[in-house]
């Protein structure tokens, strides 16, 4: 059952949080954040019931690259100048590159639970600290979101190397099916995860712009999600390209 | 904070609704806000609603340009000189394309659905309002870019709405399928983008949303529908988004998913080792869903009207519900009854084709119970049940013809005939439209708060009825005389030349029958302004949408939240004082 | 209102009906071996069918008038279904559509779950932007090979197919515009195409298969009637797809020999 506070006024006590010293601002909640409020956790549910709802539809678009990819490497073409059918499925070596890539991502998702897990902190401590005259103390503050951020970067950077690689030993997207299976996924993975990094901007900016409290958890969470399907998503398609190649 | 709204409701106190809801967002002032990136899912829905309107009138001016062609290859039309044969080709991809995605995949569900999805399980709208703004501007999107293939070089694509490559993958096989294909596909995989983020929004509404009594099995069968068909959008627009780029890569940089090695006017082009067989599959994987999310939404607004209008209960809810939910299922698992010819295994085409029959049995279910609806009711003729009840027959014919095509022994001499077209209008696309025809008519007076003209909306019927089975039944006779799809021009085949009349008359009968669009046309324009008042319930429903004010306020309800303590089609219940019982009424129906 | 529904709905349904019994526009009488089965198959189908379809329209109407508010006080009968009758049509619709199945299966299974026999006619089939070339095998029984870049459909025949002279195989292959087939022979065809998919489509011989680029699919047939019989492109295949057609020749065995003997000696 919610419960509407009054709102509680922190202007000109001395309170010191970690980043800027002052009070988040709550949205409905004036201040004081309730995470057993049903409106925290209809939002919540409601969030999460629609990113897995649409990670399905997402989760189609491989599906269906995978059976593509199968389909084709199955397939024997027909040969018109000897009249019959061949495989022409060409295997091709993946740099090693591709392994650090994957670590990264990984650790990126890593940063993302730390990310999320910090704002979570924060919020609760936050609650805490609007009691006056209780003080937090300094702590060092690690940018897990910005961290994630970066190391999502890194890793489409990664793979733009990658495909350069792959150029270099004279595997263009079109040169056989199997190089075009591969500059496939990985494209449509990378442009994902790069909605991925949006949102995490996203996530990033509802701090600073001082969303309301539950608002910016949500996004947080629903961020996080999002990224870790991405990182999931991505050692299946390493796996299929790696073993099934 | 109580308050008599009468019939007996119960309201929620203001507080408990505002905790009830994520964010009640106030009503936006100023123009954009409110008319163009509106949030609120009514002004969303009748923005995907009037696109489609314009989508159904731009496909039917070209079948019309179609129809004229076949009868007069020769002729020159004024604006338009001699249809060229590509230029025939290209009506008839766009014309499908259109019709399919822009008016059939959108009206009924990006517009009745968006407007009265959320009405009907007593929310304020749908889960995500920002997502649902933004797959309506995408689909707008797509379909800019479509209408652009008409204007570039080469025109608008020859390949049909199925994009069969090679012919659709190789810019040198014919005029139109260099830009114009391109843009083709890049505005079908806008619109899958569209499609998806409005399924999640469904998805989760009707999950999440539902107002306190409202459970799955009290949902009226638009619900149900709009739900089913969400679930299907969302497993197979993916699929149809993939293919999409999979042919642009086959099409610009030279990859070879789809086309083998191949020459086109004895010019070897730069693919090999592609299966043209691959596209196939993926296509009707998406594509055979697709037929299902047409036509779900009509379904469900058949059951809502048959039973409105007889003032009876529907015959076989949970019959209803399962149904649906087995023509969902089951339609991921017959798409191959589109290749029987295609040099698919004999053995694949024999499962399909069993699976195929089974899926015939749920439909036949719904037409079932639509009749028992009928059965012992009081019907009112008024011009939502009159669509409804040319849904229920054009069905049936269009249902009828299935089980031949089912059957890949008689798909030898019928595939790729007018037969298939036959069948396909009749039960896609008449039943489809007819669907919309009944929900405008429906809820007209509950977004305008004006009724349509009766008078006018019979005049549509029946000219419309007869003119569509005029138009849509001689087709099956053209094609078991082996008239084959695609044509643009009977000349050249002498088998054929029997067939012209029968073609004439189809022509004929197109013209009258879209000339009888024109008064619907007019009736929703005119009655928006000078329609009768119209109440808050003017058909006596017991639907959620009819116990809230005409139209709508923003929040739907006007701050109050309802609560639903009835199934929805409580019609002529014994002993209750109204021949109807609203959902929110309190007073109890007895247990049956 | 109810009236003009039942009239309407009835009115409809009847001449539909009429059209189809009288088959005032039919497919064209059968020529091969097959045709019998299928449209066996076809009429049992129609008869099925047509039963349901009358009934349900007749039906449709009829309700549509008898319950109709008469404004009398009877109420509506309040009822929300029967599960017994859901049952039961549920199980007899069942039963007609899989039944209808099965026993076109066996006809299915039976042409196409085997392939020709030994001893048929073999004709190669190609379709391409827009005519059908048939290319028969010759007196080696092999055919030879063809290569794509040898392609040059303006100069017609063989050289359309791209034929690879240099292949001793290729010396005796005979390409022609038109198909000649034996009767009361069974007819393998091997179904080609150059550039898109195209779809070889006979109807008197019920016989459509598409063909498609990157793949040699085998058919069979057999025509049992002598005559010529068009043929048309089933599968949308660019501008020209409505004027792809061909013509297959029926003829009797002597015949048959006498032509390809006198094409053969063309080619020397």
């Amino acid at each position: 059952m919610a419960s509407f506070t009054t709102t509680t006024s922190v202007h000109g006590s001395r309170i010191s949080l970690g980043d800027n010293g002052t009070l988040p601002p709550g949205g409905d909640s004036g201040g004081r954040f309730d995470y057993g409020s049903p409106h925290f956790e209809m939002r919540l549910r409601r969030a999460r019931l629609g990113l897995g709802v649409g990670l399905t539809g997402i989760a189609m678009i491989f599906v269906s690259f995978t059976s593509a990819y199968i389909v084709r490497q199955g397939l024997p073409t027909f040969d018109p100048r000897t009249n019959t059918l061949v495989h022409d499925w060409l295997s091709v070596p993946l740099p090693g590159l591709l392994l650090i890539n994957t670590c990264v991502l990984l650790i990126s998702s890593v940063t993302m639970v730390l990310a999320r897990r910090q704002a979570a902190r924060e919020t609760a401590l936050a609650q805490v600290a609007s009691i006056p005259g209780v003080s937090l103390g300094h702590e060092i503050k690690i940018p897990w979101l910005a961290l994630t951020v970066v190391l999502g970067i890194a890793f489409l950077t990664g793979q733009w190397i990658v495909w350069r690689e792959l150029a270099a030993s004279g595997f263009y997207v079109s040169t056989s099916p199997s190089s075009s299976f591969v500059y496939l996924l990985t494209g449509m993975h990378g442009v994902h995860l790069l909605g991925g990094v949006f949102a995490l901007l996203v996530a990033g900016a509802a701090t600073v712009l001082r969303w309301p409290l539950d608002s910016r958890l949500v996004v947080l969470d629903v961020t996080g999600w999002y990224w870790h399907f991405m990182a999931v998503l991505w050692i299946y398609i390493l796996c299929l390209l790696e073993f099934a190649g | 904070m109580a308050g008599g709204a009468g019939g007996g409701e119960t309201i929620m106190s203001t507080r408990e609704f505002a905790a009830h809801e994520s964010h009640a967002h106030a009503a936006p002032q100023g123009f954009i806000r409110k008319w163009v990136f509106s949030l609120d899912h009514k002004v969303i829905g009748l923005q995907y609603y009037f696109l489609a309107l314009t989508a159904v009138f731009v496909g039917m001016f070209l079948s019309l340009l179609m129809r004229i062609h076949l009868i007069w290859p020769a002729v020159a039309l004024p604006l338009f000189g001699e249809i060229k044969p590509e230029t025939y080709l290209s009506l008839l991809t766009m014309h499908g394309t259109i019709m399919v995605f822009f008016v059939l995949t959108t009206a009924p569900q990006g517009g009745f659905g968006n407007y009265f999805l959320p009405i009907q399980i007593g929310a304020a709208d749908m889960a995500f309002p920002v997502l649902n703004m933004l797959s309506f501007w995408v689909t707008f999107l797509a379909y800019a870019v479509m209408l652009s293939a008409f204007f570039v070089t080469g025109g608008a694509p020859l390949h049909g709405w199925t994009g069969y490559p090679p012919l659709s993958a190789l810019p040198s096989a014919g005029p139109g399928e260099g830009a114009g294909a391109d843009l083709w596909v890049i505005s079908i995989a806008l619109f899958c983008i569209g499609a998806l983020m409005s399924a999640l929004n469904f998805i989760t509404t009707t999950l999440d949303m539902r107002v306190k009594g409202m459970s799955m099995m009290r949902m009226p069968l638009t619900c149900w529908a709009w739900f089913i068909t969400a679930i299907l959008g969302l497993l197979a627009f993916g699929v149809l988004f993939s293919a999409g780029i999979l042919l642009l890569l086959d099409r610009n940089v030279g990859t070879s998913f789809f086309v083998p090695l191949v020459t086109v006017n004895g010019i070897l082009a730069a693919h090999k080792g592609g299966s043209p067989l691959l596209w196939q599959h993926l296509f009707w994987f998406f594509g055979h869903p697709e037929v299902y999310i047409a036509i779900l939404p009509a379904m469900g607004l058949c059951s809502q009207l048959v039973s409105v209008f007889s003032r009876k209960p529907i015959f076989g809810y949970k019959a209803m519900v399962y149904a649906m939910l087995s023509i969902g299922l089951l339609g991921f698992m017959v798409w191959g009854h589109h290749m029987f010819m295609s040099g698919m295994s004999p053995y694949t085409a024999f499962a399909f084709s069993l699976m195929t029959m089974a899926i015939g049995v749920p439909s036949a279910i719904k037409t079932f119970n639509w009749l028992g609806t009928l059965w012992g009711g009081r019907i009112r003729f008024s011009s939502p049940m009159l669509f409804a009840i040319g849904f229920v027959s054009m069905f049936v014919s269009g249902g009828i013809s299935g089980p031949f095509l089912a059957q890949p022994v008689l798909d030898i001499p019928l595939h790729d005939t007018a037969f298939v077209t036959g069948h396909f209008h009749l039960i896609m696309g008449v039943a489809s439209i007819f669907g919309i025809f009944a929900a405008t008519y429906y809820w007209f007076p509950k977004m305008f708060g004006r009724m349509m003209s009766e008078s006018m909306a019979r005049w549509h019927f029946c000219l419309t009825f007869v003119g569509t089975y005029c138009i849509f039944m001689p087709m099956h006779y053209a094609g078991m005389a082996g008239q084959p799809r695609r044509y643009s021009q009977f000349t050249e085949l002498h088998y054929l030349a029997p067939l012209i009349r029968l073609n004439t008359f189809i022509t004929f009968a197109a013209f009258i029958t879209i000339a009888a669009q024109f008064i619907f046309l007019f009736n929703l324009f005119w009655s928006m302004k000078y329609g009768k008042k119209a109440s808050d319930n003017p058909w006596e429903a017991t639907t959620l949408e009819w116990t809230t004010a005409t139209p709508p306020p923003h929040d739907n309800f006007g701050g109050r939240t309802p609560v639903v303590y009835n199934g929805p089609y409580e019609y002529s219940v014994p002993g209750a004082p109204r021949d109807y019982v609203m959902q929110t009424d309190t007073t109890t129906v007895a247990a049956h | 209102m109810g009236l003009v529904l039942l009239i309407v709905i009835w009115l409809i349904t009847i001449a539909s009906t009429y059209f189809f019994v009288a088959k005032t526009w039919w497919l064209p009488v059968g020529a091969s071996a097959s045709a019998a089965g299928i449209d066996h198959q076809f009429a049992i189908t129609f008869i099925l069918m047509g039963i349901v379809f009358v009934a349900a329209q007749l039906i449709l109407g009829l309700f549509a008038w008898k319950y109709r508010d008469r404004g009398s006080s009877s109420p509506a009968r309040y009822s929300h279904g029967n599960n017994m009758l859901e049952i039961v049509w549920t199980v007899l619709t069942f039963i007609l559509f899989v039944g209808l199945n099965l026993m076109s299966s066996s006809i299915w299974a039976s042409e196409r779950f085997r392939p020709a026999e030994p001893g048929a006619v073999q004709v190669e089939v190609t379709g391409m932007q827009f005519a059908w070339y048939f290319r028969y095998a010759g007196p080696d029984g092999k055919f030879g090979a063809t290569k794509p870049e040898l392609e040059d459909a303006s100069a017609g025949g063989e050289a359309a197919l791209g034929l690879d002279t240099s292949d001793p195989a290729a010396r005796d292959d005979l390409v022609t515009g038109t198909m000649y087939v034996p009767v009361n022979r069974e007819v393998e065809i091997i179904l080609r195409a150059h550039d898109v998919i195209h779809s070889f489509f006979v109807p008197a011989m019920r016989f459509k298969q598409d063909a498609v680029p990157g793949l040699a699919i085998r058919m069979h047939f057999t025509p049992t009637t002598t005559g010529d019989y068009e043929i048309a492109c089933a599968e949308l295949c660019g501008l020209g797809h409505y004027k792809m057609h061909g013509m297959l020749k029926v003829v009797s065995q002597e015949e048959f020999d006498k032509w390809l003997a006198a094409r053969e000696a063309e080619k020397q």
